[in-house]
């Protein structure tokens, strides 16, 4: 049964299944194997947090976390490894990056080449409130102000209606 | 024979849709009323044709005839007939026949309830409906025919992609591309009111039951596309910021964002230009998301598009579209005068700040869907932006959305008092700190910011409830009077109410799932049992069974609660020979609005069997709130006001509540 598995990564998949058709030829199975589950939970924790973390560089926007493709399977052991050994999460993170590149990060670190990744969502936010606020300060004057003659009137209407 | 009638009916299509275009908009610029008159019966026509050559490709599928090679590479004899129906738009050729199908449909149905139309308007819509539909009736004939005959027509075919053999299949695209094409209505109409140069109060009051119909399918669509990836892959995994995914979900803010924009230039004839822009924008977005599925850019390595003729053929499409709509806008939007001034702190005020923050979370799912492709393409630099980035931008962008909710319907037009609202929603402010508490107390040591997430939905259900309890003096009049003033409550206050009421449900299954689910991995062999909370599931054993174009080994689990027998849980995995791969079905029990969930891994000699368990609480709410939301703009679209069709309302509502 084992063999007749075709473990390739499997695009994530939900919406617009006709992508699918195309990006997988594949069977989801199982992402973590129980085998490779360490037995230090709070190490297995952070195994586990970090994999979601990392990509796998073989499939379509996944985690090592959520793939079955063997690189996945290899680099989910090697995260446990280093884990093992001592290494700080940032430890493992700077260990992959310098082995396989920005790449593996899914989320990308702040650097020149991301700032306009990072700054959009403040950027476009930012941008369009003082948009609005422009235009509500150019459109204030909603007409003449009233003049003391007319306020005397207002308070006078207002006055007898109270009557 | 049927398809190359299928082939015909499509090509009369296409001469339908160059009619369509050209004439009616003709008409309206002669101000002939017999002409711009054609525009209905030709759109109904269109639809017919369209409709007949989707009904072949159909036949061709059913009928299992290889000679056609979209039949051939995507389909079956041993496939169940659910399947051979669904397989007609699971594959690239097929989806595009529904596309036009829907995009037409679109059209027939302004063309037949638009009756209440201003002639020159509607003349104009089918017209700029029709470039749409032209655009993609030669898309398909000149890249991607459907009805291409094969020489020596082989005896089996390839079968569809066992995924995509789901009953799945048959809802989530069609509802999606209800939604994502709907869309295009709401772009024609704000391009024939830049055309005609005329935006009024009434523009808005046509525009909206469309974009809510548009929006009620893509609410629905995108979340059966959540609830079929959750029970198929195996890993509970219901969102994944793909870009696939993202493509459907831009569409979908823009849309939202249209609605409350639209209600804002209905009611008070404010935000115009903005309301046309957003109109634009959101089907630039439908679009958007077209290219990205269907031109394989996104798959570099494995591109499903090999033509790339394809995608060079979307992305004219594309171009023409939104830079023909942003430069039409550009031009007539000065000729267009704005009305309606209102306070920062009013009703207008509020549906601004809800666009605004709607706006930059669609502009930061695009700009992260886009960001890796634009990079490589102009730097080489290959990075990737995934789900962790669009949790620590997208999320704390919707924050503040979610807090104004309850305060934007409470709000007077015009100018508001925001200190008065405040007062109104002590109560559910007060329930919100309740529930902070309880979650607190309940899940002490989990997560820290879940239970004030779970506060956060409470409020934006309980505000929701608010200005209905205060409407009918739920607790201050008898209650028979309530229920009377609550019948007399105009349908689409309910449907606003219900479906910021849905986002709060959402919000609380999100929470509880992606908060306070609890995982267990564990390889077992039968006789053993693996424990999960309160539950136990003993593995009894494994069968085999042969279905009807697939394997299939079942493992059996008896599933336990405190020691008592609550049923029996039967995930299996599947290998589909006709393509070699292998599926796992997934076994799902409800428990309340919770679910127990059961995946099969690997089977080893010896008997035993991986597996993955989960307890879910709360996650039925993720789909439920989105269904709740639907419900809400259904609701809304029944009101008499906006029905399509409906005369002028009455005034006479006020009669069935009565005075105090």
């Amino acid at each position: 049964m084992t063999d007749m598995v075709v473990r390739k990564c499997f695009g994530a998949f939900g919406l617009a299944v006709v992508a699918i058709t195309a990006l997988l030829v594949t069977a989801p199975a199982l992402a973590v194997q129980p085998d490779e589950i360490i037995s230090d939970p709070a190490l297995e924790a952070r195994a586990r947090a970090l994999s979601k973390e990392l990509r796998c560089m073989v499939c379509q926007n996944q985690s090592i976390d959520d793939s079955d493709a063997p690189l996945a399977h290899d680099l989910r052991v090697l995260v446990r490894e280093r884990l093992q050994a001592g290494d700080t999460n940032q430890q493992v993170i700077d260990f992959l990056t310098a082995r396989y590149g920005e790449f593996v990060l899914l989320k990308p670190p702040f650097s020149l080449h991301t700032a306009l990744l990072w700054l959009t969502p403040i950027g476009i936010l930012v941008i369009g409130a003082c948009r609005l606020a422009f235009a509500s300060r150019r459109r204030e004057p909603a007409g003449p102000e009233l003049t003391v003659a007319e306020r005397a009137r207002v308070s006078q209407i207002l006055a007898d209606k109270d009557m | 024979m049927i398809a190359e009638l299928g082939h015909y009916a499509l090509v009369i299509a296409l001469m339908l849709g160059v009619i369509e275009a050209c004439v009616p908009i003709y008409g309206a610029r002669r101000n002939d009323a017999v002409i711009m008159a054609s525009a209905g019966p030709v759109a109904v026509a269109q639809f017919a044709f369209v409709a007949a050559a989707f009904a072949a490709l159909t036949t061709c599928y059913i009928r299992s005839d290889f000679s056609l090679v979209n039949v051939f590479e995507n389909s079956h004899s041993a496939k169940p007939l659910i399947y051979k129906i669904t397989g007609v738009w699971g594959n690239h050729e097929g989806s595009m026949l529904l596309w036009v199908l829907i995009l037409s449909l679109f059209g027939a149905l302004v063309g037949m309830f638009g009756r209440n139309l201003p002639a020159r308007l509607k003349a104009t819509v089918l017209s700029v409906q029709s470039w749409i539909a032209v655009a993609f009736y030669l898309f398909i004939l000149l890249t991607s025919n459907p009805f291409l005959r094969i020489q020596d027509p082989p005896i089996e075919g390839r079968d569809l992609n066992p995924i995509l053999q789901d009953p799945g299949l048959a809802i989530h695209p069609p509802l999606l591309y209800l939604g994502y094409v709907g869309l295009s209505i709401s772009f024609s109409f704000a391009i024939a009111a830049l055309i005609e140069a005329r935006i009024d109060a009434a523009w808005a009051r046509w525009v909206r039951p469309w974009t809510l119909l548009a929006w009620i399918f893509l609410s629905l669509g995108i979340a059966m596309g959540s609830y079929w990836a959750y029970y198929t892959l195996g890993w509970g995994g219901w969102w994944f910021w793909d870009p696939v995914e993202n493509a459907s979900f831009m569409p979908w803010l823009a849309a939202t964002a249209l609605l409350h924009s639209a209600l804002v230039m209905e009611k008070r004839e404010a935000l115009k230009l903005w309301t046309i822009l957003l109109a634009i924008l959101a089907f630039s977005l439908s679009l958007l998301g077209t290219f990205l599925v269907r031109s394989g850019v996104l798959t570099s390595v494995h591109a499903f598009a090999t033509d790339p003729m394809r995608g060079i053929f979307i992305l004219v499409i594309l171009v023409i579209f939104i830079g023909g709509g942003l430069a039409l806008f550009a031009v007539r939007a000065p000729m267009l005068k704005q009305g309606g001034l209102f306070a920062p702190i009013s009703r207008e005020g509020a549906l601004v700040f809800n666009n605004l923050f709607l706006l930059s979370a669609c502009g930061t799912v695009l700009v992260g869907t886009l960001y890796p492709l634009v990079l490589e393409a102009l730097m080489g630099d290959k990075i990737s932006v995934g789900a962790p980035f669009f949790n620590a931008t997208f999320g704390p962008l919707f924050v503040p959305i979610l807090i104004a909710m309850p305060f934007g319907p409470l709000l007077a037009w015009k100018r508001g008092d925001l200190l008065g609202v405040a007062q109104r929603l002590t109560a559910a402010a007060a329930m919100a700190a309740i529930a902070v508490a309880a979650a607190l107390a309940v899940k002490s040591g989990g997560p820290i910011m879940a239970p004030f997430v779970i506060g956060l939905a409470v409020f934006v259900m309980a505000g929701a409830l608010t200005e209905i309890v205060e409407r009918i003096g739920l607790l201050k009049v008898p209650l028979s009077t309530a229920i009377l003033r609550a019948k007399g409550l105009p349908r689409s206050t309910w449907g606003g109410t219900l479906a910021h009421f849905g986002v709060g449900l959402a919000l609380l299954g999100i929470t509880g799932e992606t908060q306070w689910s609890v995982e267990r991995i564990a390889e077992i062999k039968p006789g053993e049992s693996i424990s999960l909370q309160n539950y136990e599931f003993d593995l009894d054993g494994t069968t085999a069974r042969q279905g009807p174009n697939y394997r299939e080994l079942l493992a059996r689990f008896t599933v336990r609660r405190h020691g008592d027998v609550i049923g029996v849980m039967e995930p299996a995995k599947r290998s589909f020979p006709s393509r070699e791969t292998v599926t796992t079905e997934t076994a799902l029990m409800t428990r309340g609005l919770s679910q127990l969930y059961l995946a099969l891994g690997e089977t080893k000699a010896d008997g035993s069997v991986a597996v993955r368990a989960y307890y879910k609480p709360f996650v039925l709410l993720i789909w439920l709130g989105p269904v709740v939301m639907a419900f809400g703009g259904a609701l809304s679209l029944s009101d008499r006001r906006l029905r399509i069709g409906a005369p002028k309302p009455a005034r006479g509502r006020a009669v069935l509540a009565p005075a105090e």
